[in-house]
């Protein structure tokens, strides 16, 4: 006997979790079924809504003037501005003041850990000091043992991009000595757990320790910015203290995988869809789906070699594009692998990348055609199946990373296709 | 001759290299010219396989003696730089009983060792095997690095006074009189972006001797000096493969066609390859039909390949040379021997000599041909000592042991840094600072970077060869940044940033031949790690255009009021403690 739903989302990213939130707001039942925690892991943490137009026009001071100018198939198109702004309110509250940008329409530029800077809708509250259009001099801080994030390198690339704030670089020894290849979150979680240690013949915590290394290259600083592993479980304890010791705003830089920053949000957005009512199963792939009469009846979540079954009366397929392996390639063709939806692409392999690294990749636009209600369409444009919606990268059209678009259409196509599908139960 | 010779040779890869070693050894003054990194060419787009000698055994038996007594003294002087895997000769059901016999006999003609394998005892030792193979044999083929090999080379080339300059291209040749004198050089490089000499320099370098060693480039060097060496490039294939599906050299053993060896090299394994005559060796097309034929044809004999995830694919050219009037139609029957022309006895032009054709295995042989044609010339009795006397990081086997015990180095990590450098593992290593993993993949940690950027300057590439960074599942994604901060501050923010776009274009270069199954999710993952989180595709750093900042938004309060986010903010903690239900 199969498990029943309303709405059963496939996927646990930011779309996925939009779609579920959207849902459960709107009263549905809802379950969320993801193979891996590891989505938003991967992501920076910001939420973009459009940083530059599909023709590389940008970086765009406000992204909301660029949505009435897209191309017919582009998602945005297909939801409209007001499922945009519809979909951030809901993210917005759920958010509140752990996140920051919904004061103004206007794109922020946020410094990450390559140095560079990219425009973005949203932003951790523990970014927001250090915006690149803020003119208070800022200082770098790297750790030693941290290759992907170097403060030298990052201030002197900052500088290169004319901001207007002066920047500064210090690299430190973290006081309590980690291997020297651990991973970042080991650095977030000494600084959680905030041990004891003996320095120089003192007993100082982790976090004291740390303000005591920096201290020194602050004096003509306001603020201070750190590689984002302050703290995974208690990130404003950590930063508040640090706040405190050093005197001076601090700020994290939204780092690669293992973003902590990423963890934060996903953690955020599981709370909201439980303190909502929804379910989420994390950890086995949906592996098959079963349909009757050319309608979707269930899904088949494989635990360990057994076939679970799931049935609702709609779902929402949130698997992601290429990179999340919701649209799969072999040598010959690309596909939707779960329920075999419609993916238009070129019948030659060689006609899917550019040549260069930058260029207009047509893979990273792969993904399932939709109709205006969100639900994925064969070649001619007929929904696949009447109840089986479409969200987030899983959806062709758009090269988010480009546009800097990713987590907006994430979450106004979820939020869209989440509220549509409760509205149909 | 009253001073010391001098010697410019033209050309970085295994023969150039070779050759600048044994000269300077002999006691030459030598200048090696190479108009790119080491290896630029052929030597860095090669399988890696260090030949036993079986493939020719049939086909061209002097080209197979000379790769199995150059096979074992490679295996002396170049231990780091070798694998000894073996390599077997599969037979399949449509392989012919009449050639397998050839191929037996033929090793056996040119001293080859050989055992020869039931079909049981093959897939014992190689358990991927096709179940319908019928037999094989075996025969002591092994893995080289060819980057390793002419690093090593090179190095001892300057521990012997020569001076080796890269990114430095001849652009002409000096003739006097009929003689050639020496070359114009164009330095392409500023100072500190990769070696020597300064951007757009041009510099004349006198010699007693020019040596052509610019492999598929030879016939356009020769040009310079009006005169006409026929050079037929052709390109092959070469696919690699994520893990090491074998770690046997693995063979086909019929008389020749595409696709027919695998190649275990480092944790990965390598296809190849295709034979197609090209007419530019710098421009030829990449094809579809080439990688597809790799994984279908050697799916054949390791039927896994089929589903196996490739990561990148790369073209070399081998510079095939045939003297005049021979007149073969099909590349794959040009001969695999080389060619020293002199081009006083042949052209009446003194003061040039080229060496052409040959293969990686015989690199060292070629040198020494080829300077002792210079030492005779010149007047150097002097006798050639690289067949006894080892590569740096060669010098002591024992040395890798040692200095595992030494720095307690039984971690993956430090055993694969230790076999990488070989005898030099106690002076790159030895470090008091942090020596953290930078690149993740391959397991290469910051001391070895930092030696190979004050190897080879700031070219990542350069360092990526050296070192094997960047090569793994990844390809470069998540360390090319790691390795491009490891540059500043001996290198400004701009050469650093100049270097890290260098290395991810060559690095997307070769992974777009393999866009499908899970390197597409790889490529698309870091796609948007570099364009998404870092805006490299978009770096305002790099763009012409000052950004207006101040349009932007400034934050969530004005900056100085006492809301804002500064000292003293009282924040609530968030919370972590969600779970599913």
């Amino acid at each position: 006997m199969a498990i029943e739903q309303d709405v059963l989302v496939i996927g646990g990213g930011i779309a996925g979790l939009s779609t579920a939130l959207g849902a459960a707001r709107e009263g549905a039942d809802v379950r969320l079924l993801s193979e891996s925690e590891t989505t938003l892991r991967h992501a920076s943490g910001l939420l973009d809504v459009m940083g530059y137009t599909p023709d590389g026009d940008g970086p765009l001071v406000d992204p909301f003037d660029a949505i009435g100018e897209l191309p017919a198939r582009h998602p945005y198109a297909t939801v409209g501005e007001s499922a945009v702004r519809d979909g951030l309110a809901m993210v917005d509250d759920i958010l509140g003041e752990t996140y920051r940008g919904e004061h103004t329409d206007d794109n922020a530029l946020v410094p990450t850990y390559g140095g560079t800077i990219k425009p973005t809708a949203r932003y951790p509250d523990s970014v927001a000091p250090g915006l690149a259009s803020d003119d208070r001099a800022m200082l770098l801080v790297g750790f030693e043992r941290v290759t992907a994030f170097d403060a030298a390198t990052a201030a002197a690339h900052l500088d290169n991009t004319g901001l207007p704030a002066e920047t500064s670089a210090a690299t430190v020894e973290f006081p309590v000595i980690v291997r020297d290849d651990a991973k970042v979150t080991r650095y977030a979680h000494l600084l959680d757990e905030n041990p004891e240690l003996t320095h120089e013949g003192r007993t100082v915590t982790v976090r004291e320790a740390v303000a005591e290394a920096v201290k020194p290259h602050c004096e003509s600083v306001e603020r201070v910015g750190f590689p984002a592993v302050l703290g995974e479980d208690h990130p404003n304890a950590v930063r508040r203290e640090l706040t405190e010791r050093l005197d001076t705003r601090v700020f994290e830089l939204p780092m690669g995988p293992p973003s902590l920053l990423g963890k934060r949000l996903e953690s955020r957005l599981y709370g909201a869809l439980d303190e909502a009512g929804g379910h989420f199963e994390i950890g086995s792939p949906v592996v098959d789906a079963e349909t009757d009469d050319g309608v979707v009846s269930s899904v088949f979540l494989d635990r360990s070699g057994q076939k679970i079954p799931y049935a609702a009366e709609q779902f929402v397929l949130a698997t992601g594009g290429v990179a999340g392996q919701g649209i799969e390639a072999d040598r010959e063709a690309v596909a939707e692998p779960l329920f075999g939806c419609h993916v238009p692409h070129p019948t030659d392999r060689y006609e899917w990348f550019d040549e260069a690294a930058f260029g207009d990749h047509p893979f990273a636009r792969f993904g399932v055609a939709v109709d205006e209600q969100l639900r994925p369409t064969d070649a001619d444009g007929t929904a696949e199946f009447p109840n089986l919606r479409a969200a987030g990268a899983v959806i062709e059209g758009y090269d988010y990373a480009a546009e800097k678009s990713g987590s907006g259409v994430s979450i106004a196509t979820g939020y869209e296709a989440g509220r549509r599908a409760a509205t149909e139960v | 001759m009253t001073s010391t010779p001098h010697v410019v040779v033209v050309g970085g890869g295994s023969t150039g290299v070779g050759i600048a070693r044994d000269a300077a050894m002999r006691g030459f003054d030598v200048t090696l010219l190479e108009k790119g990194n080491l290896t630029h060419g052929t030597t860095g787009r090669m399988h890696g396989l260090l030949h036993s000698g079986g493939r020719y055994a049939v086909s061209d038996q002097e080209s197979a003696r000379e790769c199995i007594e150059e096979n074992m003294i490679l295996r002396d002087i170049a231990t780091h730089c070798v694998e000894d895997t073996g390599g077997l000769f599969v037979k399949r059901p449509e392989d012919t009983e009449e050639y397998y016999r050839e191929k037996l006999e033929g090793l056996r003609e040119c001293s080859i060792p050989a055992t020869e394998l039931t079909a049981a005892e093959a897939r014992a030792q190689e358990p991927y095997l096709a179940k319908d193979i019928e037999k094989a044999i075996e025969v002591p083929d092994a893995a080289i690095d060819p980057f390793r090999l002419c690093v090593a080379n090179a190095k001892s080339a300057q521990n012997h006074g020569a001076r080796i300059e890269t990114f430095s291209e001849v652009t002409d040749l000096l003739v006097e009189d009929g003689e050639v004198v020496g070359v114009e050089v164009t330095h392409e490089s500023g100072t500190g972006k990769h070696v020597h000499g300064v951007e757009g320099t041009v510099e004349e370098i006198r010699a007693d001797h020019v040596v052509n060693a610019a492999g598929a480039w030879t016939g356009e060097l020769a040009a310079m000096a009006d005169l006409d060496v026929e050079v037929r490039p052709s390109k092959g294939v070469m696919t690699i493969m994520n893990v090491r599906q074998v770690d046997t050299v693995i063979n086909r053993c019929k008389p020749k066609g595409d696709a027919d060896i695998v190649v275990p090299h480092e944790t990965t394994a390598i296809l190849g390859t295709t034979d197609e005559e090209v007419s530019d060796p710098a421009q030829y097309p990449e094809e579809q039909w080439e990688v597809d034929l790799m994984i279908e044809e050697l799916g054949k004999l390791v039927p896994i390949l089929e589903e196996a995830r490739t990561i990148r694919s790369f073209w070399g050219v081998r510079p095939l040379y045939e003297p005049p009037d021979t007149g073969t139609d099909d590349p794959t029957d040009i001969t695999r021997q080389f060619f020293l022309l002199d081009h006083d006895e042949r052209d009446g032009r003194p003061g040039l000599t080229t060496i052409v054709g040959g293969k990686l295995t015989t690199y060292r042989l070629m040198a020494e041909q080829l300077v002792d044609h210079l030492a005779e010339k010149c007047g150097v009795d002097t006798a050639c000592r690289t067949a006894q006397e080892p590569l740096p990081g060669s010098e002591d086997a024992g040395a890798i042991e040692a200095a595992m015990n030494e720095f307690g180095l039984r971690s993956p990590v430090g055993k694969r840094s230790a076999e990488r450098l070989g005898s030099r593992t106690e002076e790159v290593l030895d470090t008091d600072d942090p020596n953290p993993v930078v690149c993740g993949c391959e397991a290469v940690t910051r001391a070895e970077i930092r030696d190979a950027i004050d190897e080879s300057g700031s070219n990542l590439n350069a360092v990526r060869i050296r070192t094997r960074a960047s090569m793994g599942n990844c390809q470069g994604g998540f360390c090319a940044h790691r390795l491009a901060n490891e540059l500043y501050d001996e290198y400004d923010e701009r050469q650093a940033r100049t270097a890290l776009d260098e290395l991810y274009q060559e690095r997307w270069k070769g992974q777009r031949h393999a866009l499908w199954g899970e390197q597409l999710g790889q490529a698309m993952i870091t796609y948007a790690m570099h364009a998404t989180t870092m805006n490299r595709d978009h770096d305002p750093a790099s763009e012409d255009q000052a950004l207006d900042f101040g349009a932007f938004d400034t934050g969530p309060g004005v900056p100085g009021d006492a809301d804002d986010a500064g000292p003293g903010e009282v924040a609530t903690d968030g919370g972590g403690d969600h779970c599913g239900d």
